[in-house]
């Protein structure tokens, strides 16, 4: 009973926070928008029984990604966007889009909905900091281990992206700025 | 009526506890930030706020209220809405951890003795509702909730508060408030690092994520507690609480000579007093953290022989034990606040990444391999 | 009672329809970047979803790889992201038109 009352209210503090993220024309009210929809995503993990997942969730979408993506508007200074005078179709395109995967959602709803229940084991480790370990060190080693290369080859493509060797970069932009 | 009153108890129970528990941290918190006041007037030879009751132990008090007189200002040009929302996520994210705090050891039989001096209260259909309480209580921990990742939970809790102070910087539409906006969100996505880092040490040795365990673990003898055989982790995780706190030598989001106050520069009143009590109760959780990571948490060598295990009294005194190893810490803040001056941004950012990073990197690597060959 | 699996998949779906609407609608890069995020979060729902309901971890540990993604994608996306207003003070993905000339 508690966990469906607290799945709806969730579920529709989900639901209106990624409807402002898309919303909102400054970027900033934007991603507060988004950081509502990650943590009523990590309390519902906490009902699925999953509090490592739904601690993770909070360190690395709430707690890391979300403020670097702060961090660079504030760096950048970013006003709100412009409403665009061209490619007016995508409008359509994006409503049709929507729609579509809003449809498939739907298919899915519908086709779990026929299939037979499953009964839930309650009494499952499933979620537990010691289950996730164990199969992640011995089951699936190799993608933990393909992971950690693709972190490496991130964090060099990030600095080879950012890195400053030469001023002329700034100088054009600067450059640019006058002559707008 | 009754046995509604009989299942809602639990709830009754984790409110008082809730309320108890958050009420003697901010207790704890206002006359951290007199014993600052204090201990600062001493270092600096001065004497310290004396004038509100005896030595001044009313003062955090009388604070409060003007904070609550000021005339709430909210400057033209700025984003209202997040302007007012920023010192709240800083306060909530401040306190949320005091949940998991693990103030003390479990108790076997909390209520138990009190059941023979006191009448059979018929109620709920228990004979004795006192007896049943106790029967209930029976291995209660000094804690709120009992987290299997009571450790990735405070990290957690404490990387969001960086938005307060983020978003008071970006919302007061300030240019310095900007600027201790961003040193801090910088400053704290860096030192997070290093500090994750230097908990790893730790949580390899005890096996869990769960405070509870970690305490458990380092056992009754101080040369167990794992400031011995975790030392660089302790030094790296001290240094960089120092940064998430924002304190001195790290306090460049609200660097005074240069930044007028940071972040809180357009704050006044009741919200400046929300991110000034964040700031002081963040600093309480990274204490308990050192304690109980690295300093056995409520252990007391030699206890035991005075104490039974599970006892009351053993309980009270380990709590209190608990406590004095905070205020130490409480008052190695305030002694460095004194002593140290403040860094540059560039050698705060090459210290956090060019040396507290590889240190706490190189420190995993170590703790590993001694741990595999230990546990073959 | 709780709800069943198929209330946490119609979230799911309607949290990444929104999301890919968002991506086509959205002219600003950093507005993009987070409507990726929203549909990455979406699929990582229907994987604990599913992982709860037969008891199962791999859907979990799936959660974990997505994550990784996300972070790599967070690095590299605003490492680019900054390139690019560097060169053009704007972060408008239509001013990222230097080929169509």
């Amino acid at each position: 009973m508690v966990t469906t009352v607290l799945f709806f209210l969730l579920a529709g503090l989900a639901i209106s926070c990624a409807g402002l993220t898309v919303y909102y024309r400054n970027p900033l009210y934007s991603a507060l928008s988004l950081i509502g929809v990650f943590i009523s995503l990590s309390v519902l993990y906490l009902t699925l029984a999953a509090p490592f997942i739904a601690i993770t969730q909070i360190l690395v979408y709430a707690g890391a990604i979300m403020v670097l993506v702060i961090f660079v508007i504030m760096l950048l200074n970013l006003d709100e966007e412009k409403p665009l005078n061209r490619l007016r179709h995508l409008y359509a395109i994006g409503g049709g889009l929507g729609l579509a995967m809003l449809a498939q959602a739907f298919f899915i709803f519908y086709a779990v909905l026929k299939t037979p229940k499953h009964v839930v084991d309650t009494e499952s480790n499933v979620g537990s900091t010691m289950s996730i370990g164990t199969h992640m060190y011995t089951e699936y080693l190799l993608p933990v281990e393909i992971v950690g290369v693709m972190l490496l080859m991130a964090i060099i493509g990030a600095v080879m992206l950012v890195r400053k060797d030469t001023n002329a970069s700034i100088e054009a932009a600067a450059e640019k700025e006058t002559n707008d | 009526m009754e046995s509604v009153i009989k299942t809602a108890f639990p709830f009754i129970v984790y409110s008082v506890a809730i309320l108890l528990a958050f009420q003697g941290v901010l207790m704890i918190v206002a006359y951290t930030v007199l014993g600052e006041r204090k201990i600062l007037g001493w270092i600096q030879g001065r004497i310290g706020p004396n004038r509100v009751g005896p030595w001044g132990v009313l003062q955090p008090f009388a604070d409060l209220f003007k904070f609550i007189l000021k005339e709430d200002i909210a400057p033209d040009k700025s984003t209202k809405v997040v302007f007012y929302m920023a010192p709240l996520v800083a306060l909530t994210c401040a306190l949320l951890p005091i949940v998991v705090y693990p103030f003390g050891p479990p108790i076997e039989d909390p209520i138990g003795w009190l059941v023979p001096y006191l009448p059979a209260i018929p109620f709920a259909g228990e004979t004795n509702f006192v007896a049943w309480l106790a029967e209930q209580a029976k291995g209660m921990r000094l804690t709120i909730a009992r987290l299997d990742v009571g450790v990735l939970y405070v990290l957690g809790i404490t990387s969001v508060g960086v938005y307060g102070i983020a978003l008071a910087g970006w919302s007061s539409n300030n240019k310095y408030s900007l600027m201790g906006g961003l040193r801090s969100s910088a400053q704290m996505i860096s030192y997070e690092l290093a500090m994750g880092a230097s908990i790893i040490g730790v949580v390899m040795l005890a096996g869990s994520l769960d405070l509870h365990e970690i305490i458990w673990a380092q056992g009754h003898s101080t040369f167990k507690w794992y400031i011995v055989p975790q030392f660089v982790g302790f030094v790296v995780f001290l240094i960089s609480a120092f940064a998430e706190t924002n304190r001195v030598p790290f306090d460049l989001p609200e660097a005074e000579t240069e930044l007028v106050a940071g972040f809180h520069t357009e704050y006044s009143a009741l919200k400046f007093a929300l991110f000034f009590m964040a700031e002081y109760v963040n600093m309480f959780t990274v204490s308990v953290m050192v304690v109980t990571l690295f300093l056995g948490g409520w252990y007391i060598p030699g206890l035991t022989h005075i104490f039974e295990y599970g006892s009351i009294p053993y309980a009270l005194v380990s709590h209190v034990g608990f406590l004095l190893k905070i205020f130490f810490f409480l008052f190695l803040y305030i002694w460095v606040r004194g002593t140290l001056p403040r860094f540059r941004f560039d050698q705060l950012m090459s210290f956090g990444w060019k040396f507290l990073l590889p240190v706490a990197i190189g420190n995993v690597i170590v703790t590993t391999i001694v741990v595999y060959f230990m546990n073959r | 009672m709780e709800p069943g699996l198929e209330n946490y998949l119609a979230l799911s779906g309607i949290l990444f329809a929104i999301g890919a609407v968002g991506v086509v609608y959205k002219r600003n890069a950093i507005g993009m970047f987070m409507c990726i995020e929203l549909m990455l979060n979406a699929v990582n729902l229907s994987f604990v979803a599913f992982s709860r309901y037969y008891a199962d971890v791999t859907g979990q540990l799936f959660v974990f790889m997505v994550m990784a993604v996300a972070a790599c994608e967070a690095a590299v996306g605003l490492g680019i992201i900054i390139a690019f207003f560097r060169n053009r003070i704007s972060v408008d993905v239509d001013d990222a038109s230097i080929l169509k000339h």
